[in-house]
Parts: structure tokens; sequence; C-alpha cells
């Protein structure tokens, strides 16, 4: 791996923030941030912010099997032949998730009733295709690893701050602790389906502003 | 379950695209023109019936009385894989017409998870075949309906001008939202 450590400055010693392993990490953060940046998984995105429980289990779920798919699928590049391998994505991601959702059952049966049938569809979720296609395919594994934790974190970065607004805002609480006092009146909007349109939309225009400050003349 | 009601539900009040949030990936990328958007909304409506059919068959018929329900994530998304292959070329050697407005959508289904969704709803509701062949059917037209709306919704924001920092995915949501409020406004219809 000479790729990732500048043996040439031993005196200042390894630094984390230079090696390529942090840039492509900060990268899948928040240029190519999932949400916000790729626009890949809403799905489960809009399903699962209703609460803040639900969106970190499944930010969770998501990342776990993006970083072991990116693991098996780089790791075995150079075994996969071209024309097939879409379908040896479909096999792998589909017997993670699977092994996903058993331990979930086990460990949170509460947590995976709430879920539902959005951990099984996490198969169809396009960010994990998308990272296996677009990075993992054609770099090293400890690189394509990198790039799945930050896209992972991007993820549930995304999720964490959508699921907050929500709950708070429609709920009063926040990881089921009433937060705000009880004459603060309750948005019931945002618990149902369109408050997740509107609450994706809203912090889309935050992100973008964020994003683009400074570029306008 | 009255079967009308299932079918008004599945098509309207429980709009798989705007109160599940499935198939959201075409939805906020390939609604920007009306026919396009309804090119991909027959395909979508095609594949999810013939699938969750196919599905139902080979999850009652196969992988109950075996025992081997586990498996049953891996075995449909080889299904539907298998299906749209299949489709794709019986459609695009007997009606190369329709092969063009709408088969080259087909290949993008496989991983639409609206597909994969309806089979897996089927399975947690233990519907009947007949309920099966219904709800999907509908789920794919609600959903149809949903993006050829959205379309037509999307073209007059030639006019409107919203804040650039929406960009196209922030606009699409906050319709998707007003679209859906009024969607769920049918709820006491169906009672």
């Amino acid at each position: 791996m000479g790729d990732s450590v500048n043996l040439r400055v031993p005196k200042k010693g390894y630094r984390l923030f230079k090696t390529k392993n942090w840039m492509v990490f900060k990268e899948g953060v928040w240029h190519n941030n999932p949400i916000f940046g790729m626009m890949l998984g809403l799905c489960s995105t809009l399903a699962v912010t209703n609460l803040v429980s639900n969106a970190l289990v499944m930010s969770i779920a998501v990342t776990l099997v993006l970083v072991v798919n990116s693991a098996i699928i780089s790791s075995l590049r150079n075994l996969i032949p071209e024309r097939v391998r879409m379908i040896a994505y479909m096999l792998i991601i589909s017997s993670l998730v699977i092994t996903v959702d058993m331990v979930l059952k086990i460990v949170l049966p509460e947590a995976s009733k709430a879920l539902g049938p959005y951990v099984a569809l996490i198969i169809t979720n396009c960010i994990l295709m998308g990272r296996a296609e677009a990075y993992a395919i054609n770099n090293t594994v400890g690189l394509s690893v990198s790039d799945a934790l930050g896209v992972g974190l991007g993820y549930t970065f995304s999720l964490t701050i959508i699921s907050i607004f929500r709950e708070l805002i429609g709920f009063g609480s926040i990881l089921g602790f009433a937060v705000l006092p009880d004459q603060f009146p309750h948005v019931a909007l945002f618990t149902i389906p369109p408050g997740a349109f509107f609450a994706l939309g809203t912090f889309i225009l935050i992100i973008n502003a964020i994003r683009n400050r400074g570029k306008k003349s | 379950m009255n079967l009308f009601l299932l079918l008004f539900a599945s098509v309207i009040t429980s709009n798989i695209a705007l109160s599940y949030f499935l198939g959201m990936c075409p939805f906020v990328t390939i609604s920007k023109k009306i026919d396009v958007a309804a090119g991909m909304g027959i395909a979508v409506t095609m594949v999810m019936t013939l699938t969750a059919s196919a599905n139902w068959l080979i999850q009652n018929l196969l992988l109950v009385p075996l025992g081997l329900e586990f498996l049953q994530f891996l075995v449909f998304i080889v299904t539907i894989a298998t299906i749209v292959q299949i489709l794709e070329i019986v459609i695009d050697r007997y009606f190369p017409v329709m092969y063009l407005s709408f088969g080259i959508f087909l290949p993008l289904i496989t991983v639409n998870c609206a597909i994969l969704g309806i089979s897996l709803f089927m399975v947690l509701r233990s519907y009947g075949f007949i309920e099966t062949v219904l709800y999907s059917f509908g789920s794919g037209v609600g959903w149809l309906l949903a993006i050829v709306t959205m379309g037509g919704l999307r073209r007059n924001l030639v006019f409107s001008k919203p804040l650039a920092n929406f960009g196209d995915p922030g606009i699409t949501a906050i319709i998707a939202g007003i679209m859906a409020l009024g969607f769920i406004g049918f709820t006491g219809v169906s009672g």
C-alpha cells in the first residue's frame, strides 16, 4: 500500500489528514454525500427518518453492508468477469443483507419490526451498486473501504439530521426523550409521508446553500 | 378484504411512490418529461405485476413447503432479474415499436426498489394470489400516475423559477410532498 503513506517525511510522522485514504473518506462524507450530493438511496431516507432511532439503526445496517461489500468486491476485482459483474454485486449484496436482517431480528427485534421491508430493500439501494461499480471494482481494498466508510458516514449524517428535525418538530422528542415543553405545538405533518418530502426538500436547499456560498458573483 | 378497495388503496391512498417512498430514484431523475415518465411507468407496471405474481407462486409453492423462507430476498431478486431479461428479449423481438418507447427502461428496473418492495409487502401482508395480482397491478398504476403527474408539474417549473439552491431534486421533493398531501386526502373515501 505504498500509495497511502508518504514515507519521505519521517520527521513530521504519519499525518492522517494528508493520506489518500483520508481524502477519499472526506470526499465520501461531504462532496459525494449519497443523499445530498448524488441523490441515491432516497427511498430509505424518506421512509425511516420519522424517528431518530429508526434512522440510526438503518444507517448502521447500510454502512455495514456497504463496507463489507466494497471490501469483498475490491478484493475479488481481478476475478469477477466484466460481463457478469452486476449479477455478482447483486448476489454478494443480497447475501449480506440477508445476514444483517437475521442479526437485526434477533438483536433488535423492535427496530427490525419498525423498519419492516426497508431492511430488505437495502438490496436495491443504489448507493451499494453505485459504490461497487464506480469505486470498488477499480481500486485497492484499503481505498475502497475508506470510500465506503466515508459514504456510509455521509449517509448516516444525512439521515440523522433529517430524522432529528422530523422527530423534534413532529413528536417534540429526540430518541424518545421529550425535549420540547408540552405547550410547544407538535406539527403532525412531519410524522406522515408528505412531511418526509418537505423535510428532504428543505435540507437539500440548506445543504446546497452551504455548498454554493461564495460561488455566486 | 374487498378486492375493489384493495385496488383503490394501492392506486391512490397507499400509493407506493408517495406514501411508501418506493422507486424514488427514477421518480426524481426520470420525471422531467411526460412521455419518458409514462414509458418508465408502463414498464414498471408490467414488470411489477409479472414479478409479484411469479414471486407469490415461488414463495407459496416452493419456499414455504421446503422451509427456505430465509432465502426469500435472494430468490426474489434473481426472479426479478430473470423476468426482466426475458421480457426485454421478447419485446425487442416481437414488438420493436414498443421496445423503443419503454423497452430501454427495462434493464434499470431490476434495481428499482418498488419492484422488490411490492413482492416483500405481498409476503408481509400474506395476500392470496388474486389479491397479489390486483395489488401489484394497482401499485404499478399508482406509480405511473404519480410519475406522469410529476412530469406534468415539473414542466411548469419553467414559468415559476424556484430558488436556485433547491436544484432539480430539491424542488421535486417539495412538489412530491404537496402531491402526497393530495393523495392522502382520499383516505376517507376508502374508509
